[in-house]
């Protein structure tokens, strides 16, 4: 199994090159696959070893992409410790190969399938998203991924389908930090069925155009760009329509602290963190806080899913 | 020992927070999240200055040795500095002087009040620490003095509410200021002269 700390830094592409890379979109698929090969050569790299190329994605907003490395060390992921840092010192114990997801609940058509079927069935593409975590900070990721309806149409949900329930995984012996019971592991949440088909939610496998590093959710997680970072589940390996609204981990936890929703919204403040202002991480030090938009920016694109609710009560 | 030479190392020891932050620079070694960092770094470090201020009196009856007590001044002196520092970085750094969103911060959210709270309370016993002033206010000063009580329990519950879910580090602190506390019960000080 390949160690992600153990992957030298000169392996990994550097911003600038990746960036550049952006404007070969014909040549991307071929220069990933074969430095993935060069990389990873005799090593399994889960169920993925690289991504076939896709289509890449406009930054509408022009911002600066949060680098790398501060994406893959500044992590909230308790599985494996409570520290930010943890994620990156302990994901590699965990195995994604094999690895299955199941859709399955009130469908027509349950699925299960790896990851590699997955991308097969439905084509990756890449999305540059704003990341808002309900602790006060934010990054820009570009993650690679399929769009989460895509996915939904295939199995045909039923009338009852009102609600999508997303399960993580259970394994203490290599998700060190279950071994507290700080949540009730497994992590679980869950969105409407008009949230979930929205065309901006999608299920990740990639980000910076390579395979999802493990403390980032490998092999595949659900980025739901308007909401807060905890809803969007890490390690996902099933996928449940159902009729009722699911508990989510955190609002087992703190049901005062947590909704369903987690919509982004800086007018509804968490009793311990305004939500008025974000620090976008990779700033200076001495780079203000940002603003925090509603929805995250993304007003336009779903503030129709909650018109008329009041918002500072469905938080 | 010297006194006054124990009391130079112990000043320069202290100011090992202010070091280990240089090399932590040096090294780039402030994570995704510097002022975060930063900010934390310095209310860490005074919370556990508090709690070597707070270990003077009971280390003098525990040990016998009175000589604790010429370092409290001094160790609880770095309380305030650092928790100047911290309070400063949070103005500074992390808001950048918005005193709007300060305020509101503050009034919201009752892990910044009691952060607060604790950093005002501070200020009357570093302005009083004075030889001078202990003498001005008489009784009075170790009455004043006994709000470091106050500071640390509000300094620890500061820590607390701060966190999200995993409460192992604030707790640590928290058995720590309460063992101080508990020691300074006047049980154990009659048990101390019944002997």
């Amino acid at each position: 199994m390949t160690n992600m700390k153990k992957i030298p830094a000169s392996d990994i592409t550097p911003e600038h090159i990746y960036n550049d890379r952006r404007n070969f979109i014909k040549n991307l698929g071929l220069i990933l696959s074969s430095s993935a090969l060069s990389t990873f050569a005799n090593t399994s790299f889960g169920a993925l070893n690289s991504l076939p190329s896709f289509a890449q994605a406009k930054n509408h907003g022009n911002e600066k992409l949060t680098s790398l490395k501060d994406i893959t060390s500044y992590n909230n992921y308790y599985e494996f410790g409570t520290s930010k840092s943890d994620p990156h010192d302990h994901a590699d114990l965990l195995k994604i190969d094999p690895w299955s997801i199941s859709i399955e609940g009130s469908v027509a058509k349950p699925l299960k399938l790896d990851v590699d079927e997955l991308i097969k069935l439905i084509p990756i593409e890449e999305r540059i998203y704003r990341l808002r975590c309900v602790e006060g900070w934010s990054m820009v990721i570009p993650w690679v991924g399929i769009p989460l309806h895509s996915l939904l149409k295939k199995v045909s949900p039923t009338g009852n389908a009102k609600y999508v329930e997303f399960v993580s995984l259970k394994r203490p012996s290599e998700m060190i930090g279950q071994k507290d019971d700080m949540l009730d592991w497994p992590y679980t949440e869950g969105l409407r069925l008009d949230e979930a088909m929205h065309p901006l939610t999608i299920l990740a496998v990639g980000l910076y155009g390579k395979v999802l590093p493990k403390q980032n959710g490998a092999p595949i997680r659900l980025v739901v760009p308007w909401k807060y970072g905890f809803k969007s589940i890490k390690a996902i390996t099933k996928i449940r329509l159902v009729e009722k609204m699911p508990v989510s981990t955190w609002m087992k936890a703190n049901s005062k602290e947590y909704g369903f929703f987690a919509n982004v919204n800086p007018e509804v403040d968490h009793p311990r963190w305004s939500q008025a202002t974000e620090r976008r991480i990779g700033e200076s030090l001495l780079a203000p806080r940002l603003k925090t938009e509603m929805f995250n920016g993304y007003q336009k694109e779903v503030a129709h899913l909650y018109q008329g609710m009041d918002l500072s009560r469905y938080f | 020992m010297n006194q006054s030479y124990v009391k130079r190392l112990i000043f320069i020891a202290s100011l090992w927070p202010i070091l280990s932050l240089g090399i932590a620079i040096f090294q780039s070694n402030l994570g995704a999240n510097p002022v975060e960092f930063i900010e934390r770094h310095f209310g860490k470090w005074a919370l556990i200055f508090l709690c070597l201020t707070l270990s003077m009196t009971p280390l003098r009856k525990i040990t016998n040795i009175s000589e604790w007590i010429l370092y409290r001044r001094m160790l609880g002196l770095f309380v305030f500095f650092y928790a100047s520092i911290h309070l400063l970085c949070y103005i500074g750094l992390d808001y950048q002087f918005a005193w709007v969103d300060i305020k509101n911060d503050i009034i919201k959210h009752r892990y910044v009040l009691v952060g607060f709270l604790a950093w005002l309370l501070l200020l009357p016993l570093a302005i009083t620490s004075s030889d001078k002033m202990m003498r001005r206010l008489k009784v009075n000063w170790k009455r004043l003095h006994r709000l470091s009580y106050v500071i640390a329990i509000l300094g620890v519950l500061h820590f607390i509410w701060l966190v999200k879910k995993d409460l192992t580090e604030p707790l640590i602190y928290a058995v720590i200021v309460l063992i101080l506390l508990i020691l300074r019960l006047n049980i154990f000080n009659r048990k101390k002269i019944n002997h």
